[in-house]
């Protein structure tokens, strides 16, 4: 028995000096949260170990910035827009899915083939004219202005499209017969078979919608509408007198995605290849 | 058909098949085609189109100069700067990414109790945002309260002017002058904003590639041991062939990842110092949104659309065969 364990030791040791490795950065931020603010400007650069922890930094009560606004206001705006562009995301991908593997219609092909186009125009490229429109809407600095874009997306269509495609022709047709249509065959039957792609669809929305930078940065000025990441990056990058609570608030931040991430990984792996792999 | 089963008959059935047909299918699709069209082709149009103005002094007038300022832009040393610290970000992103993606993910492939625990700690840094990465390595790597040179200090590394040193970004003069610095004085800012984006993609390509890794049947290890392979020779020989699939999916969604990369850079060196890590993107936002040369942006988020579309191409190319046209209802 001990034996085993130590021809196993060298690869514990392989493996745990990567992890120590590659989670030091956080390390760092956490400890860097928990400094008192003279840690970083009196000696600097800060010790790395907390010797005076200062455990109300993680809990603070005004904003790290200064601005009045606090991480729960950034939390709640991004968990709106986080939300509010999933749910948008799975139904317009569900219904456009519907119409591409159950229905036949003239020009249904290249009318795919244009969904899986807008794949190849993220928002990066669009970023000029999609703040002109913004802007002429009146939406700057409103939610629906940090939403409307993201509401459809061709690779969600195209994710459920070909889990819809496995479920066979012969339902639709029973269905019929029970007088259902196709709106009602898509809610009670489809999407309650689709559970698992509706789940990965879901979980790539959230997580792309919450990691948003650049659109928040450009269509947000208020500090009230900012989302969390706006919030973290201007306050570590703003104010040094309050820098141990940004370091904290970004390690606040962090932790529900982390838990995300982790408890849904398995989702994440089938959304990655397109449904093709089963993880 | 008996009466009982006949359904009653809708109000559009007089019309031909096929425009019946369509007006069945279009309430499904609407909702996205209304949304591609606003936020996705006509930005598309609208940029090609804002390309062939330039403002006057004051931004009061737009003035049609053609296809003038796409000669201009395109073919100035900016550009070609950009374009240069664009690869280069790509190089040192997305190499480094996939070797220790790959090692990390061969490593936590091994059959060992608690192996989960490092699988979950190695893909953990897939949930950080771009700005909590950048944040994290602001911890490392400001100039004042970062403590990455104090660390390296113990392994007698001498410290580095992170952020504030640009190396050959920061050379003016002709691309070969360019060239000749690129391998003799390091562009720091840029290693730094590649260090954060690493970091951010190490857990991402690692569950690709320990999915990769997962289809490789043992029997193909179990042959090779009989015919003697080391494990070294094992790892060239199964492998690595059977990953390259994986590796080159990878490899493109890094490339595809690093041309859209801005958080980092904004976060971190505001594309400074003197340029030497403004990329492409960063380029067009602070053309559009600062200096306000909306033509000038607006040729260059062209480019950065054509390059994407390269890049997704030879993604869907690769990807076509399995995925694509895989389970087409006939």
């Amino acid at each position: 028995m001990t034996g085993r364990w130590a021809r196993r030791a060298p690869a514990y040791a392989l493996l745990l000096l990567c992890a120590v490795l590659l989670m030091f950065p956080l390390y760092v931020l956490v400890v860097d949260g928990l400094h008192p603010i003279d840690e970083f400007l009196n000696d600097p650069p800060p010790s790395l170990w907390p010797s005076d922890p200062q455990w109300e930094n993680f809990f603070p009560k005004g904003g790290a910035g200064g601005s009045g606004s606090s991480l729960s206001r950034y939390l709640v705006n991004s968990l709106i827009v986080s939300v509010v562009i999933t749910i948008g995301q799975l139904a317009t991908s569900a219904t456009a899915a519907y119409a591409f593997a159950f229905l036949r219609f003239p020009g249904r092909n290249v009318l795919f083939m244009v969904f899986l186009g807008t794949m190849m125009v993220p928002l990066e490229v669009a970023i000029i004219p999609n703040f002109q429109t913004i802007q002429w809407l009146g939406w700057t600095d409103t939610y629906q202005g940090l939403v409307a874009p993201f509401l459809a997306t061709g690779f969600g269509t195209f994710l459920l499209r070909q889990h819809f495609l496995t479920i066979p022709a012969e339902l639709r047709d029973a269905a019929e017969m029970d007088g259902y249509g196709h709106f009602r065959f898509l809610v009670f039957i489809v999407l309650p078979l689709a559970g698992g792609a509706l789940a990965t669809l879901g979980i790539f929305a959230f997580l792309q919608a919450w990691n948003q930078y650049l659109w928040p940065l450009l269509v947000t000025n208020d500090p009230e509408m900012r989302t969390v990441q706006i919030g973290i990056a201007t306050d570590a990058t703003q104010n040094l007198n309050k820098i141990n609570v940004a370091f904290a608030s970004t390690f606040l931040a962090f932790l529900p995605m982390l838990v995300l991430v982790i408890g849904f990984q398995r989702f994440l792996v089938r959304g990655l290849f397109g449904g093709s792999v089963k993880g | 058909m008996t009466a009982a089963t006949e359904r009653p008959r809708s109000w559009n059935a007089a019309l031909p098949k096929p425009v019946r047909q369509s007006l069945t299918a279009l309430p499904f699709l609407l909702p996205s085609l209304i949304l591609f069209g606003v936020f996705v082709f006509y930005p598309l149009i609208k940029s090609v189109y804002l390309g062939f103005f330039i403002s006057n002094a004051f931004h009061t007038k737009q003035i049609y100069v053609g296809f003038d300022q796409y000669r201009e832009v395109l073919g100035s040393s900016e550009f070609r700067k950009n374009l240069v610290v664009t690869s280069t970000f790509a190089l040192y992103t997305v190499l480094p990414s996939i070797v220790i993606g790959t090692f990390l993910a061969i490593i936590a492939n091994q059959k060992l109790p608690g192996i989960v625990v490092f699988r979950t700690i190695f893909s953990s840094t897939l949930a950080a945002s771009v700005a909590i990465a950048s944040v994290t390595f602001l911890v490392l790597l400001h100039p004042s309260i970062g403590v990455l040179n104090e660390v390296l200090g113990w392994f007698g590394v001498s410290p580095k002017l992170w952020l504030s040193d640009g190396g050959w970004g920061q050379q003016q003069g002709s691309t070969w002058t360019l060239v000749g610095a690129w391998f003799t004085n390091p562009n720091w800012a840029l290693i730094s904003v590649s260090l954060a984006t690493i970091w951010m993609n190490v857990g991402l390509f690692t569950i690709i590639i320990l999915a990769g890794l997962q289809t490789v049947p043992d029997d193909l290890y179990e042959s090779a041991r009989i015919d003697g392979a080391g494990r070294w020779a094992q790892f060239w020989h199964v492998t690595l062939p059977m990953l390259s699939p994986m590796l080159f999916f990878a490899t493109i969604v890094g490339s595809i990842f690093s041309f859209q990369a801005f958080g980092q850079i904004r976060i971190l060196t505001q594309g400074g110092p003197v340029d030497s890590s403004r990329t492409l993107l960063y380029s067009i936002y602070t053309e559009g949104f600062e200096n306000f040369r909306i033509g000038a942006a607006s040729v260059e988020a062209i480019a950065l659309f054509l390059i994407l579309v390269i890049l997704t191409t030879l993604l869907f190319r690769l990807t076509a065969g399995r995925v694509f046209y895989g389970g087409e209802r006939t």
